[in-house]
């Protein structure tokens, strides 16, 4: 039995989107239930899986129904893609929890179907990750691909156009990867990634054009998926008009299972002497990396809409990962992977909070958090832990993905990328600290008629309401913001037992 | 003296008292006087650690606590030693004396959010002595940043627009430095010395041998200016900018506190990671020398024209911090003695300082030196106290600040570094300069014309005067007696 566990990964999910498809007569409650009760089978499956790769500390290859590869569906399961299978089983998890009361606010109708849609892009994504073959990937990433825009698109206001623009970009996007892998077969004759490894290695693949071609077509495809500056302009609108439990879901995730198959076309399919010596553009793409980490930060801290802000946040650390996976060394790569997980987390805790301010106040821009602190403490808080690790504040694990991520650039002497990182670092740091200021101190231009007899001696303003989000938010947010401080304090445990185990041979 | 495995945790214990009051603190938040008492008892629970400490480094031993190792290859540790013991004794006793006045502060101006106000008081304590008490660079530089998070919302306390501008000039210069400069520095460090532990002794440090002269001199300038805590200009701009914050935040933290933990760091860094040898055998010490020299007379000559006490004291507080750093840089034994023993008698004196300036505040509303001509005669024991305190920053005998200058001035005379006393004397005459007419015109002036002190001014409570008494006491007593805390630092460097 235990034996069936990485299959189930993907097929408990995959049938509870069927069923949820069927089951809306019995209410919301049910659907929800249902849920929650597939996301946590299928968490409990990837703890047991990833559990079973640090056990014997070897990778787990399952062939579906038996048939071997590469004609048959090979799930690869190893120490990185396990511990993403965990991370995107977790959040989905955690963001399925908190949406009790989001979810039926923004679909009053058909709340099944938004959950089947859900559902299904949680498979799309766990699917991706624990694929072992370049076709399925593609499949897997369609399926997550539409159902985001299923779910995107039922966000508010124009949220139809903005989630059109994101079809077409993905769509592209897709189509890049798919013409990609085309050139590879063609080359190669395989789609498994394990044989393409020994395939590619052969001297005369190393040379040929059709495979460079095939490469920059699917690096390209990825980019556009990921996110990367300057390819990055569909997604800060598609995310931000989203409901509040569809951007808690995509915005962490998404991208970062992109990421992570950046890694895996780099350094699995391909090999590290192939991108850093054959290819040799990672002078170039850490330039890219610098400049989206700086430019994404700007952008961010011009935005107004709370959700904007985050999703430029994302377009930096995009910047981050992809720049420690250029830099050509192992610190770089434990600094990108670790950073996976810890972006993953963090992201999710601020989309979390920001959801919560926006459903309790119907606004997204700054200024619905004024007095924060007063009204709603605990997501107060939780924001400041997600801020804290954002800007790169220990223990938080956002400070120890910076330092391995610098402390690869500063190795690879890439200092235009360790100067990215910082000032990334300190922009972050001024966007938050306005915001915090007007969450804790108050709005000053909309007090200052009381300034005069506000001189802080016995005043305390008018007495602000608490107004706290319900528990069913409250509660997946705390558990995030504690996982962003426990994975920080565990980094060690974290990087010796999972991630050293993935530094590509030759690092 | 207890067994060693009771030396393991005091550390730990001295530490983290403070933290673990936060909660009781924010529980008692409706009875001010549950609330006050753990304030005490932390602050009493911390001096006993640290005292005990002390006692058994004299004793020639260095504790060293490995906490958690956060990755593979560095740890939050702890390390105490001669060195940090100065720092640590000084930061734990004064956070006594000064909750005592705060209480009496705060009550007196009924002040708001007084509960924020201690909490916050009490974490800054923890990351101060955290600093005192780090084991590498890593666990410093937590502690560092701890400390400018916890002390942002007492910078800001008062919530109008000065208190706000104020802190956020506050976190740019010190969250700019720190994540700008420092962070870069010791990834940098870490790549090249495969460490951030520091070294054994003050000679070698721990820079590789054959790393490049030009990134050891951007290394050791990031960690000078990257500090920014300490003062050097051009940073030292959040200092007078946080004199915004209540009165015993500016005596505890920004005149011993924060702005020790920021010279504490530099020197440390250049002792410990850079090593004599090294800053020798490259100039950095007298270039340092004549970087913090150019500090302390331009700050002295700011803070002539102020009329703001509060921004004359910082000011005042700019130029003496680079005297520490200025004894370090000379390397010679007896300028590292005066600059490390300068962190005690400063201390000391200008707490006091501050501690007068809001006595009088409390008492008179008054902020500007040109309005307490007179005052000495209706409150003796605070001008009395201030013109203490004031001796010591100009560094008259008997009071602490001569000590201080005798060993640096010894030092730059071993040191060969003749314009060093040029400095020093300019800065005295100075001193006596923006000084010596406060406590004159307190005791001999008359109120200018124009102010009219409301009748039956008198002292303030005695809960604030006792802690003055105190500080300017004990700064007569390290001037008379300076030979506890001299052992410290001459087991720093003999």
């Amino acid at each position: 039995m235990i034996d069936q566990v990485p299959a189930l990964i993907i097929i408990i999910p995959l049938f509870a989107s069927l069923f949820l498809t069927l089951v809306g007569s019995l209410g919301h409650r049910f659907s929800y239930i249902l849920l929650i009760a597939a996301l946590a089978a299928t968490f409990a499956c990837s703890l047991l899986t990833l559990g079973l790769v640090v056990d014997d500390n070897q990778t787990i290859q399952y062939r579906m129904g038996d048939w071997p590869p590469p004609l048959g569906i090979e799930l690869v399961i190893d120490h990185l893609s396990g511990v993403v299978l965990v991370l995107i089983a977790g959040c989905a998890l955690l963001t399925a929890m908190y949406s009790l009361h989001p979810a039926k606010q923004d679909n009053p109708d058909r709340l099944n179907h938004y959950y089947a849609l859900f559902i299904l892009l949680v498979t799309g994504l766990l699917g991706m990750t624990a694929s072992g073959d370049l076709f399925n990937l593609y499949v897997l990433l369609e399926i997550s691909a539409l159902s985001s825009y299923g779910l995107l698109a039922r966000g508010r206001g124009p949220a139809y156009f903005a989630t059109f623009k994101y079809l077409i970009v993905g769509t592209i996007g897709a189509c890049f990867y798919l013409l990609g892998v085309g050139y590879l077969y063609i080359m190669t004759g395989s789609l498994n990634m394990v044989d393409l490894t020994a395939l590619l290695s052969q001297p005369e693949l190393q040379e040929s054009v059709s495979v460079r071609i095939g490469f920059t077509l699917i690096i390209l495809g990825i980019w556009i998926k990921m996110a990367l500056f300057p390819l990055h302009a569909w997604m800060p609108n598609a995310y931000s008009k989203a409901g509040t439990t569809t951007a808690c879901l995509i915005a962490p995730l998404m991208t970062k299972v992109s990421v992570y198959i950046m890694l895996r076309i780099m350094f699995t399919v391909f090999s590290v002497d192939y991108i850093f010596n054959s290819i040799a553009w990672s002078h170039l793409v850490i330039y890219l990396a610098s400049a989206a980490a700086v430019v994404g930060m700007i952008a961010a801290l011009a935005q107004s809409d709370l959700r904007k802000m985050l999703t430029y946040i994302i377009v930096a650390e995009i910047g981050y990962m992809t720049g420690g996976a250029w830099v050509a060394n192992a610190s770089g790569f434990i600094g990108a992977t670790y950073h996976i997980l810890a972006d993953g987390l963090m992201t999710l805790c601020l989309f979390m909070a920001v959801g919560a301010v926006i459903y309790r106040t119907g606004d997204a821009s700054k200024t619905a958090m004024r007095n924060l602190f007063q009204k709603m403490p605990v997501t107060a808080v939780v924001l400041v832990i997600g801020a804290a690790s954002i800007i790169g504040i220990p223990p938080t694990c956002g400070f120890f993905s910076k330092w391995y991520l610098i402390q690869g650039a500063a190795q690879a002497e890439a200092w235009v990328f360790v100067a990215a990182l910082l000032i990334a670092s300190l922009v972050a740091a001024i966007m938050f600290f306005r915001l915090l200021e007007i969450a804790f101190f108050g709005d000053l231009d909309a007090t200052d008629e009381h300034e005069g007899s506000q001189h802080g001696h016995g005043h305390h303003g008018p007495a602000v309401a608490r107004e706290e989000a319900p528990l069913s938010m409250l509660i997946p947010m705390v558990i995030t913001a504690v996982a962003v401080i426990v994975l920080g304090v565990y980094t060690k445990e974290v990087v010796n037992y999972f991630i050293i185990w993935s530094v590509p041979v030759g690092l | 003296m207890y067994s060693p495995s009771f030396y393991q945790i005091a550390p730990v214990i001295a530490v983290c008292a403070s933290l673990a009051a936060v909660p009781l603190i924010a529980l008692s938040g409706s009875r001010p006087n549950l609330r006050e008492f753990w304030t005490f008892l932390a602050a009493g629970i911390k001096f006993a650690m640290v005292f005990s400490l002390a006692g058994w480094v004299l004793a020639g031993n260095v504790v060293e606590v490995d906490l958690i190792r956060i990755l593979p290859e560095l740890s939050i540790s702890f390390r105490v030693d001669s060195f940090g013991m100065v720092f640590a004794l000084v930061s734990s006793f004064l956070w006594i004396v000064a909750a005592t006045y705060t209480i009496g502060y705060m009550r007196g101006l009924q002040e708001h959010a007084q509960t924020r106000f201690f909490i916050c008081f009490a974490l800054s304590l923890c990351a101060a002595i955290g600093v005192a008490f780090s084991g590498n660079l890593l666990t410093m530089y937590v502690f560092y940043e701890m400390l400018s998070l916890s002390t942002y919302p007492l910078v800001a306390h008062h919530q109008d627009r000065e208190g706000r501008a104020g802190a956020r000039k506050y976190l740019a210069f010190l969250l700019g430095g720190s994540v700008g400069l420092v962070l870069p520095a010791l990834i940098i460090l870490f790549v090249l010395a495969g460490t951030l532990d520091f070294a054994e002794t003050i000679q070698t440090g721990i820079v590789p041998e054959g790393t490049g002269t030009t990134m050891v001199v951007i290394l050791f300038f990031a960690c000078l200016f990257g500090f920014a805590k300490n003062g050097v200009m051009p940073m030292h701009a959040w200092l007078p900018g946080a004199m915004v914050a209540p009165t015993p935040v500016s005596a505890l933290l920004h005149a011993v506190a924060v702005v020790k933990v920021g010279v504490f760091c530099t020197t440390r860094v250049m002792l410990y990671v850079f090593g004599i040898d090294l800053m020798d055998e490259l100039n950095l010490g007298i270039i340092t020398a004549y970087i913090v020299s150019f500090t302390i007379v331009m700050a002295s000559i700011i803070a002539l024209t102020k009329d703001n006490l509060k921004a004359r004291l910082a000011y005042s507080t700019v130029s003496q911090l680079s005297y520490i750093i200025l004894g370090v840089a000379l390397l010679a034994p007896a300028a590292v003695q005066g600059g490390l023993i300068h962190i005690v008698n400063h201390a000391f004196a200008k707490i006091t300082l501050f501690f007068c300036a809001g006595a009088i505040y409390v008492a008179t509303h008054k902020k500007n030196i040109s309005e307490m001509g007179g005052l000495g005669r209706v409150m003796p024991f605070t001008f009395g106290a201030f013109a203490i305190a004031s001796l010591s920053m100009i560094g008259a005998p008997p009071v602490g600040g001569f000590i201080t200058k005798w060993y640096i001035l010894v030092g730059t005379l071993d040191a060969g570094q003749l314009a060093i006393i040029l400095v020093l004397l300019a800065s005295t005459m100075l001193n006596v300069g923006y000084f010596a007419p406060i406590t004159y015109k307190a005791f001999f002036g008359k109120p200018p014309a124009g102010v009219t002190y409301e009748p039956g001014i008198k002292e303030a409570p005695l809960i604030m005067v006792v802690p003055i008494l105190v500080a300017a006491t004990i700064s007569v007593a390290i001037g008379i007696f300076p030979e506890y805390m001299m052992q410290f630092v001459k087991m720093v460097i003999p």
